[in-house]
């Protein structure tokens, strides 16, 4: 089984369906049942107590900011949220899980339903992270390792689990749409939403059916996918291996996968035969959630704009496309960026258009792996400025990129940029008329060409005009010159 | 002066170091000396502990002015106790340092009684003879081939025999109730939630609760009053509507007394009827009115207790897994060979019993019939006792079908053992405080009455409790050793 990349489609007659399990850390001060610190990078086992190692005797109290934030994401998602919500035991037995079972929430969760964009809710609850495992050996895994560690630093992180409708039909909206929800949950402030860090994890539920059909096919669930590259990648490999199978007159068995980043390959973590019975029953030693209007309004008063609202304002206000308003407002970082440069106070001010467009093209596309501009060295008030002068065509575009690159290479300030390296545009004066008649007596032949009716022909000619002017020359002028000169 | 201060209750010895009469040291010296020979006796004492103070240095707080006065205290093995083998009677946790202390004993510790002795129990507090202990049975002092009951079985032998002035027990269906009254000792479980369960080595977390096991109803209230309260770290603690107070009671005119006609009939000795109907006679020269009534889902209680009690532990002992602390098996193969030696070494047959059990209780396809099936019985007997209390004010039972029995012979018969908390369960099951006093003799061994009221009626329980005490006069100084 290997990445194989393709995402099957239409054309094989299959059509992928997906569901998401996305764990998110939240960002609370302490521990989801007991008064130890959140932390992350700490000495091992440095943050621990009775609670959260599950020593003999202890027991657990529900951390009402927890609660807090799990309403503010119900409210995010357009939740029903539950007056009454109780918390469950889900029991088995793993070195990282201290008593033996993890309180989380199971027929009556926190918020039932709701939607994010195109994909509908099933239920968002809460419960409690594990704690980190470390393999030490060499297969870096529980089998066949010398020993292995734990770190309870980690354990009785409050999470909230959010679990979609199976409303996917792509590796790539799945990836998409996770990182609509991870702008969400960063708006709200109740999570840090880091991969790298765990904070954000997902979870997939993939099966294949014919295109067109209701039914859904057999699923299974793929774990282990701590970055959107790896989500995208394992999906797109667990759909083509589910759509060989099939196409190979097989069954799909549900099993739980795990994806491994490095090679591409999904191996079997367990089959159906062998999933856990984890004996679910109501948590004796908690009272249910009751949930009361003052909560409720408590956590709508936290609530800050959401993407979604943010992109409704960006087309209202500022009067953008539908499709930039929701480049910017889905990826938050640009629409932090995009709103901090109209705040510079840039003289000439940026268009709010052209400096969507230029965020989201000129910059997203030299920014390489960097996911947020404002760690780039281009301060949202240089490009705001360089959006300016662009539109007050005092730098044509080509010079304009030119500057970008500068920017993007060692930072500072556009107007000196375009000072230092002459870039400023050229009215269409004299100089412009000569450097046109220089570039036709350079290029007899291209200027017969066009004086035929060969329209073409005027590249070579505008090209020598631009390179002799560094570029600061306008296009439309120059072809107009060409022409003007050609005819007299 | 040793014999007149051991023949003092707590109260009455608290009284005499408030007044200057005695010093706490010299009454903690005495017992810890009493416990300490006891536990040097080996299988020739009652084996009533599993951990004695070694001495004044470094016992707690023994402040003559404090609530308690500096009365030392016996606590169940069970009760996390910082430093101190917390072991719950299981080799599974055996010489386990917990490294913080219960909140009922740390209360206590505050006002004023300093721990003395940790108490042999059953493992888990899974027993009615404390015979189920990894450190070997407990035995009752008023005959030493008898059991003093279980799972507190230590703390009752120990305020039974004048090894302790008084002791904390625990009560998940009886196991307060029941060795109180095998013993000749009072024992109280007060209303579910009303004493902190943080600290507690669970057995069954809905029901687990810890109460007193003293000489008489003035100290159990004493010690009570100090040990409830609503606590931080215990979600399902609460506050009683008032504090606990002494009981001085010496008529019963106008309590109406119910008597279940299935707790008071079938399946408890002739000898203990005998004794339990003479106490109501009492009771009813002292002005009670007696009333039958019906708690008609009674006799399902244990059915559903014995269903529901293990789904709980079956997860409570899940943590005692060879990870972190207690036993692990040497040399595991991989994970689960550490996991099931472990657990098969570390528990004995009865926890392993109940966890499987349990177990299968929860099980995918099998939850409805037995866990859910459980919760509607608790449900209405429940509703059975809340209509009764519309009637009358408290029910009265045997608190035990039987005297103490033999050591052994009953061991291999569980479903005979799980009969003793036939007219304890049911109260457990429905949260409500009842109060074990005893009431006469059969077989000259020591026979328990129950007295139950509703949930935070506690002081009510007292004060009848008090009134029937006074008059029966129970003299359980023989089993003083």
């Amino acid at each position: 089984m290997s990445d194989g990349g393709a995402t099957t489609n239409g054309a094989s007659g299959l059509e992928p369906v997906i569901g998401l399990e996305i764990h998110i850390q939240l960002a609370t001060a302490t521990k989801m049942f007991c008064s130890c610190d959140l932390s992350f990078g700490d000495p091992p086992n440095t943050h621990t107590c009775p609670v959260c190692l599950g020593l003999p005797g202890s027991l657990p109290v529900a951390n009402a900011r927890a609660v807090h934030f799990g309403l503010m994401i119900g409210l995010a998602l357009g939740s029903e949220l539950a007056p009454r919500s109780i918390f469950h035991r889900k029991n088995y037995f793993y070195p990282d899980l201290p008593k033996g079972y993890q309180i989380s929430q199971y027929d009556e969760p926190l918020c039932r339903g709701g939607r994010l964009g195109e994909v509908r809710i099933h239920r968002v609850h809460l419960e409690e992270d594990a704690a980190k495992l470390t393999h030490v050996g060499a297969s870096g895994r529980i089998h066949g390792s010398d020993e292995s560690i734990v770190d309870f630093n980690r354990g009785g992180t409050p999470l909230a689990e959010i679990v979609t409708e199976p409303d996917l039909r792509s590796a790539e909206q799945a990836g998409a749409w996770l990182r609509l929800l991870r702008t969400t949950m960063r708006t709200l402030g109740v999570s840090d939403v880091n991969m790298e860090e765990g904070s954000l994890r997902a979870d997939a539920n993939i099966s294949v059916r014919p295109t067109g059909s209701q039914e859904l096919g057999v699923k299974t669930e793929l774990k282990n996918m701590n970055s959107f590259r790896f989500i995208e990648r394992g999906i797109r490999a667990e759909i083509a291996r589910q759509a060989k199978v099939i196409e190979a007159g097989g069954t799909v068995e549900q099993e739980t996968l795990h994806f491994d980043p490095g090679s591409g390959s999904i191996t079997s973590l367990r089959s159906k035969e062998e999933a856990h019975d984890y004996r679910y029953f109501p948590e004796p030693d908690l009272v249910p959630v009751a949930i009361d209007d003052a909560m409720i309004a408590a956590a709508r008063a936290d609530m800050s704009e959401l993407p979604a609202d943010r992109a409704e304002r960006f087309e209202r206000e500022l009067s953008l496309s539908a499709e930039s308003a929701q480049l910017l407002a889905f990826q938050g970082e640009l629409g932090d960026y995009f709103e901090a440069a109209l705040a510079a106070g840039a003289d000439p001010s940026p268009p709010a258009q052209m400096l969507a467009n230029w965020i989201s093209g000129e910059l997203r596309g030299r920014l390489g792996e960097l996911d947020d501009p404002a760690e780039s060295n281009v301060s949202p008030a240089a490009l705001a400025a360089l959006v300016g002068i662009l539109a007050a065509k005092q730098v044509t575009v080509g010079a304009a990129r030119t500057v970008l690159e500068r920017l993007i290479a060692d930072g500072g300030e556009p107007a000196a940029i375009v000072e230092a390296e002459g870039l400023a545009a050229m009215d269409g004066g004299e100089e412009l008329a000569a450097a046109v008649a220089a570039a036709l007596a350079a290029n007899p032949d291209a200027a017969q060409r066009v004086r035929e009716g060969n329209a073409k022909a005027i590249g070579p000619i505008v090209g020598h005009v631009m390179r002799e002017t560094r570029g600061r020359a306008d296009g439309t002028e120059v072809s107009r010159l060409i022409a003007e000169q050609l005819a007299g | 002066m040793s014999a007149e201060l051991l023949s003092l209750s707590a109260a009455q010895a608290a009284e005499r170091i408030a007044a200057g009469e005695v010093s706490a040291d010299e009454l903690f010296t005495l017992y810890r000396e009493r416990a300490a020979a006891d536990r040097a006796a080996g299988d020739e004492g009652l084996n009533c502990f599993t951990w004695v103070a070694d001495g004044l240095d470094g016992a707690g707080n023994r402040d003559r002015a404090a609530p308690l006065n500096g009365v030392p205290l016996a606590v169940k093995d069970l009760f996390c106790t910082k430093g101190v083998p917390s072991q719950s009677g299981s080799k599974i946790l055996e010489g386990y340092l917990p490294p913080y202390t219960a909140t009922a004993v740390e209360r206590l510790a505050g006002a004023g009684a300093p721990l003395l002795a940790k108490t042999n129990q059953d493992e888990f507090a899974m027993g009615s003879s404390t015979e189920n202990s990894a450190f070997g049975p407990a035995r009752n002092p008023w005959d030493r081939g008898r059991v003093p009951g279980g799972s507190s079985g230590g703390s009752a032998a120990a305020v039974a025999a004048g090894l302790a002035p008084w002791a904390l027990g625990t009560d998940t269906g009886g196991s307060i109730r029941q060795p109180a009254a095998l013993c000749g000792v009072v024992g109280m479980k007060p209303t579910y939630g009303s004493v902190s369960r943080y600290g507690m080595i669970a057995f069954a977390s809905s029901l687990d609760q810890a109460g007193p096991l003293t000489r008489d109803v003035r100290d159990a209230a004493l010690l009570l009053s100090q040990m409830v309260g609503q606590d931080p770290c215990d979600a399902t603690s609460l506050q009683l509507p008032e504090p606990v107070a002494l009981p001085s009671a010496e008529r019963l005119d106008g309590v109406r007394i119910g008597v279940p006609g299935e707790l008071t009939g079938e399946g408890i000795e002739a000898g203990v009827l005998e004794a339990f109907r003479a106490a109501l006679e009492e009771a009813v020269s002292l002005g009670a009115e007696l009333e039958e009534i019906e708690l008609p889902h009674a006799p399902h209680a244990l059915s559903a207790y014995y269903v529901l009690a293990p789904a709980e532990a079956s997860s409570n002992l899940a943590r005692y897994d060879g990870v972190r602390y207690g036993l692990r098996a040497s040399e595991p193969r991989d994970l689960l060979d550490m996991y099931t030696r472990t657990r098969h070494d570390g528990f004995g047959a009865e926890v392993k019993r109940r966890v499987m059990l349990g177990t299968y209780a929860l099980s995918s396809g099998y939850y409805d019939a037995y866990y859910g099936r459980a919760q509607r019985v608790r449900t209405k007997i429940a509703e059975d006792f809340a209509a009764a209390f519309e009637r009358v004010a408290l029910i009265a039972t045997p608190t035990a079908p039987s005297v103490a029995f033999a050591l052994g012979s009953k061991t291999g018969d569980p479903l005979a053992m799980y009969l003793n908390d036939y007219c304890t369960v049911p109260m457990s099951l429905a949260g409500i405080p009842a109060i074990s006093i005893p009431c006469g003799y059969s077989e000259g061994l020591p026979v328990g009455l129950q007295l139950a009221g509703p949930a935070f009626s506690e002081n009510a329980l007292l004060d009848a409790a008090h009134a029937l005490e006074r008059a029966l006069a129970f003299d359980g100084s023989r089993a003083r050793v």
